[in-house]
């Protein structure tokens, strides 16, 4: 304990320490994940465990306790940022460490829709998970994800909408990219409240996401699917 | 000597309990409904509502209307539905199909006070506007401030509101208290201001439609 009664870091061992960065990102509070991380890494962990072990794992509660209603948005939203935190710090390292890379995503949110919050945690979690993320931000026109994909070839292609409104325009995006024949070429992701198993298959798209921990379980058998075929190929 | 002489006695209140038609209503439509039925001296309808804050839960509103439909089947002559899709994503229609109930058209309540065309045309324009309405502006401390964690965590407001540029109130009523709330939550947001005479739209239209 530290003279002002607050629990001191330092004085947990390793497992103690990494439950206690699940409950202080559930608790949302940023400044504490940022001292567990720095006195993770200075213990020698490597940056993709304290990534995995400590926030991943951590978020993974707390959507678990968004999805049964547990938590609320404010809640998630402040585990996200506590989160984000603690992965500005990894993300060189992971870089300059080389941790093991699972494939490419751009990601979005469609034309007329600025909501992003679920986008954004989608994002951080599968690179947490080990993809490359490209974040296009909102409100995103056909143009905009094509020139994207032209320029980045990722693997996948997430799209994000909230808004009922706003929900076909993904449909708009896939039969473009049908018409340029390039449709194949990528697994097209789609996530949002509104949206459900039915409506993606309808749009074309290869799956629907309920939250960012189906969307990573998603993402990783496609792209387990995808290797397969290239090595039968 | 004044022409109209409107002494207490001859206006009209809203009793509910007494129409043949049920109005199945969003809480945040329930001043509007009440006051549109007062005005007209619609006898035809009750009203029941269900609370406004789901909005921020659209999970709610699917069951808790069918509830509501199963009560309320035999003992009215008709029922109409006053809710936008509200974020059911389609949900809501598809119960209303199956129940052969009717619905105000419209994704939400924004849409239907401008009247859904009108909407639609500024819909480019507004990518970045977040909208009140007469009741949200009322309400804004309770059901946006503190509805999305903001009096305990100020420090999330730029990851709400980081994206909008406006505020547009869609006024239902020319109400200048009403207008400075509105005003008032701008500069809180800190976003610009704008003002847009609604009136009750088309929730006006549709109300006549089946007032008998
Ligand atoms: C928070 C919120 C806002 C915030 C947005 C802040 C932000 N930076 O995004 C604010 C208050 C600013 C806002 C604004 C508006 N909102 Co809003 N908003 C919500 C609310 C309450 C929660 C959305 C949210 O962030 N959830 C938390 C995240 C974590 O969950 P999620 O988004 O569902 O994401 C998860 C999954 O869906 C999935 N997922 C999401 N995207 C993707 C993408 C991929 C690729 C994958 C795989 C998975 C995936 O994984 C995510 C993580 O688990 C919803 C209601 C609701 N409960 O859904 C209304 C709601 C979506 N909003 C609505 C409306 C109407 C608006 C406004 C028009 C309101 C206004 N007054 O102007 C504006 C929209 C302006 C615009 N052009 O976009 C309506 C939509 C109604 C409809 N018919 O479509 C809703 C349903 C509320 C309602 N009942 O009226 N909103």
């Amino acid at each position: 304990m530290s003279d002002d009664g607050e629990l001191d870091l330092n004085s947990l061992n390793d497992e103690e320490l990494v439950q206690q960065v699940h409950d202080d990102l559930y608790d949302g509070l940023k400044e504490e994940v940022e001292a567990a991380v720095h006195i993770l890494l200075g213990r020698g962990w490597a940056p993709y465990k304290v990534l995995t072990e400590a926030l991943v794992e951590g978020m993974r509660i707390v959507g678990v306790d968004f999805r049964d209603g547990i938590l609320f948005v404010p809640e998630v939203l402040l585990a996200a940022n506590s989160m984000k935190a603690g992965m500005f710090i990894l993300r060189p390292l992971l870089i300059a460490t080389g941790a093991p890379r699972q494939g490419k995503m751009v990601i979005g949110t469609v034309k007329g829709d600025i909501h992003d919050i679920g986008k954004n945690l989608v994002g951080m979690m599968m690179e947490g998970a080990g993809f490359e993320v490209i974040d296009l931000g909102i409100n995103n026109p056909v143009e905009k994800y094509l020139g994207a994909i032209e320029e980045h070839k990722p693997d996948i292609l997430g799209m994000s909408a909230l808004l009922t409104t706003t929900m076909p325009y993904m449909k708009v995006v896939i039969d473009t990219m049908k018409e340029k024949g390039m449709r194949d070429d990528y697994i097209v992701l789609v996530g949002g409240a509104p949206l459900n198993e039915e409506f993606a298959k309808a749009v074309g798209a290869d799956a629907y996401c309920r939250d960012a921990a189906v969307a990573v379980e998603t993402a990783k058998s496609f792209m387990a699917r995808k290797h397969n075929q290239m090595a039968s190929n | 000597m004044t022409l109209v002489n409107l002494t207490p006695s001859d206006e009209f209140e809203f009793k509910p309990g007494q129409g043949d038609v049920l109005l199945l209503a969003c809480g945040a439509l329930a001043r509007e409904i009440v006051d549109l039925i007062e005005r007209n001296r619609w006898t035809a309808f009750d009203l029941q509502c269900l609370p406004a804050k789901w909005h921020n839960t659209p999970d709610k509103i699917v069951p808790a209307i069918r509830e509501k439909i199963r009560e309320a089947k035999g003992r009215y002559k008709s029922i109409f539905v006053l809710y936008g899709d509200c974020g059911t994503g389609g949900e809501l229609d598809r119960l209303l199909a199956e129940e052969g109930i009717e619905r105000i058209d419209g994704p939400h309540c924004y849409a239907f006070f401008s009247g859904n065309a009108e909407f639609e045309r500024h819909a480019d324009d507004d990518v970045t506007s977040f909208f009140l309405t007469d009741y949200l502006a009322k309400h804004f401390d309770k059901l946006i401030w503190a509805g999305l964690g903001l009096d305990r965590h100020p420090e999330l407001l730029p990851l709400y509101f980081g994206n909008y540029t406006k505020i547009v109130f869609l006024a239902q009523t020319r109400d200048e208290d009403l207008a400075k709330k509105a005003m008032a939550a701008a500069a809180r947001l800190g976003l610009a201001y704008e003002y847009r005479f609604t009136g009750y739209g088309e929730v006006l239209a549709r109300l006549q439609n089946h007032a008998g």
